[in-house]
């Protein structure tokens, strides 16, 4: 039980915080980059053209069938054979996640979009509204509050699976960890448990606040 | 560029692999639904302390990611002397991931039926075994199927991280390859394929049985 020290070490607890901070950072560029290219996305599934929408529907079935680990592997080593295009890991990750968050939050806002009554639209237009006007500020509103619990879940996702950055070789919270366990192996043989539990709620605290925001949400426009 | 003839060499590694992934999957994601079914029947039940641990099980699994969940089972728990093979270690964090969401997708099911539909039960002489068996459980089945083949892509998926604790699985298979004779682009491709083999029947199963069930919104 003593090896618990190895956390309360100098260095040791901000040193995972500076990695918690990549981790957190890679999730945040990702989310934050998704909200458009979900948006543009969604609005291109609800186009009627069969060429786009053959298009968005290889491209949403091939992005929810091949796991994480393994777009990110296609696009890590993948894209540097194909394209010559030498991405570095950091830039592989956000790459993935935008395009899987950018798929799953497209699928989102078309079946918000699609879900809103066509008399919505025909109200609007019978009250004067310009069709800007309409979208701005009678269909967005509540598409919005159809999509955004499960778009907190889907970033909630997003956050977790950045913990396969590692794996490429990110330096971020994992990598810090195994570097931290690695340094104090002979004065604290049992540090493997203490500091991969304390990663275990480090991402806990990251993704529980959205998880409740999320049901939060979930409960408050239940039937928006 | 793209050579043939080390994917007809390298196929049977893939296959292995494939296999590997498929066996952790499958023990992973029993051990998943028998951790969700208790669960469910625990919250819906409302057994006091009991319930309590699994709303504490339910938020830190759903809430941390599985690559943490197998490093503390791989690495972590033999410091307390719990010493488990990697096999074991990848199906109980499979277990331990996917027990929440079956969790919550079986809980879910249960409390779409309406409590009028057990009373009518009782007042039509069923004793509570009955009504549960021929009145609630086919229709609360039938809410939560959907979401249980979503979890069950979901598991296969995940299942991927498990080449991680060095566990020969399809991906392993593809880094390995990758590494050793730079062969990007055939294993990339064997990849892809394996998991398109794996996924997409399991993918149409679902949304067949999906249809099969949807009885109660008829």
């Amino acid at each position: 039980m003593q090896s618990a020290e190895i956390l309360l070490q100098p260095g040791v607890f901000p040193r995972l915080l500076q990695g918690l901070w990549v981790t957190v950072w890679i999730a945040g560029v990702s989310v934050g980059a998704s909200v458009p290219v979900g948006l543009l996305v969604g609005w291109l599934m609800t186009l009627r053209n069969p060429i786009v929408r053959a298009v968005m529907r290889v491209y949403l079935d091939f992005i929810r069938i091949m796991p994480q680990l393994a777009l990110l592997f296609l696009a890590y080593y993948g894209f540097a054979r194909w394209f010559n295009w030498n991405l570095d890991a950091t830039g592989a990750c956000v790459l993935v996640f935008v395009l899987w968050g950018g798929a799953e939050l497209g699928d989102l806002v078309r079946g918000a979009l699609t879900s809103i009554p066509k008399a919505q639209y025909e109200s609007a237009y019978v009250l004067g509204l310009g069709p800007w006007q309409t979208f701005a500020r009678v269909i967005l509103p509540q598409a919005v509050r159809r999509m955004l619990p499960a778009s907190v879940n889907l970033a909630t996702r997003i956050v977790k699976t950045t913990s396969l950055a590692v794996l490429l070789g990110v330096v971020e919270v994992i990598k810090v960890g195994q570097q931290i366990i690695d340094v104090n192996r002979f004065q604290y043989p049992d540090g493997t448990l203490w500091v991969y539990g304390a990663i275990f709620f480090m991402y806990f605290i990251v993704c529980w606040p959205l998880s409740i925001v999320a049901r939060r949400l979930e409960k408050r426009w239940a039937n928006g | 560029m793209f050579d043939w003839t080390f994917v007809e060499r390298y196929a049977p590694f893939f296959v292995s692999g494939t296999l590997m992934t498929l066996f952790i999957s499958v023990f992973g994601i029993l051990l998943a639904l028998a951790v969700g079914l208790v669960c469910a029947g625990v919250d819906t039940a409302r057994i006091p302390v009991a319930r309590q641990i699994v709303r504490v099980y339910i938020e830190l699994s759903r809430n941390t990611p599985l690559l943490v969940q197998l490093y503390f089972l791989y690495f972590g728990l033999p410091k307390l002397g719990i010493v488990w093979s990697a096999e074991t270690c990848a199906i109980v964090g499979l277990g331990f991931l996917g027990g929440s969401y079956m969790s919550e997708a079986i809980r879910g099911g249960l409390e779409a039926v309406p409590d009028v539909q057990r009373e009518t039960a009782y007042v039509l002489g069923l004793s509570s075994m009955q009504s549960l068996s021929r009145v609630v459980l086919p229709q609360a089945v039938s809410t939560a199927v959907p979401g249980v083949v979503a979890n069950v892509i979901f598991l296969i998926k995940e299942s991927s991280v498990v080449s991680a604790i060095a566990l020969a699985d399809v991906m392993y298979m593809a880094k390995d390859l990758i590494g050793m004779y730079y062969s990007t682009y055939e294993s990339l491709f064997m990849l892809v394929v394996a998991y398109l083999v794996i996924l997409l029947p399991v993918s149409l199963f679902g949304t067949w049985l999906e249809r099969r069930f949807d009885y109660a919104k008829r």
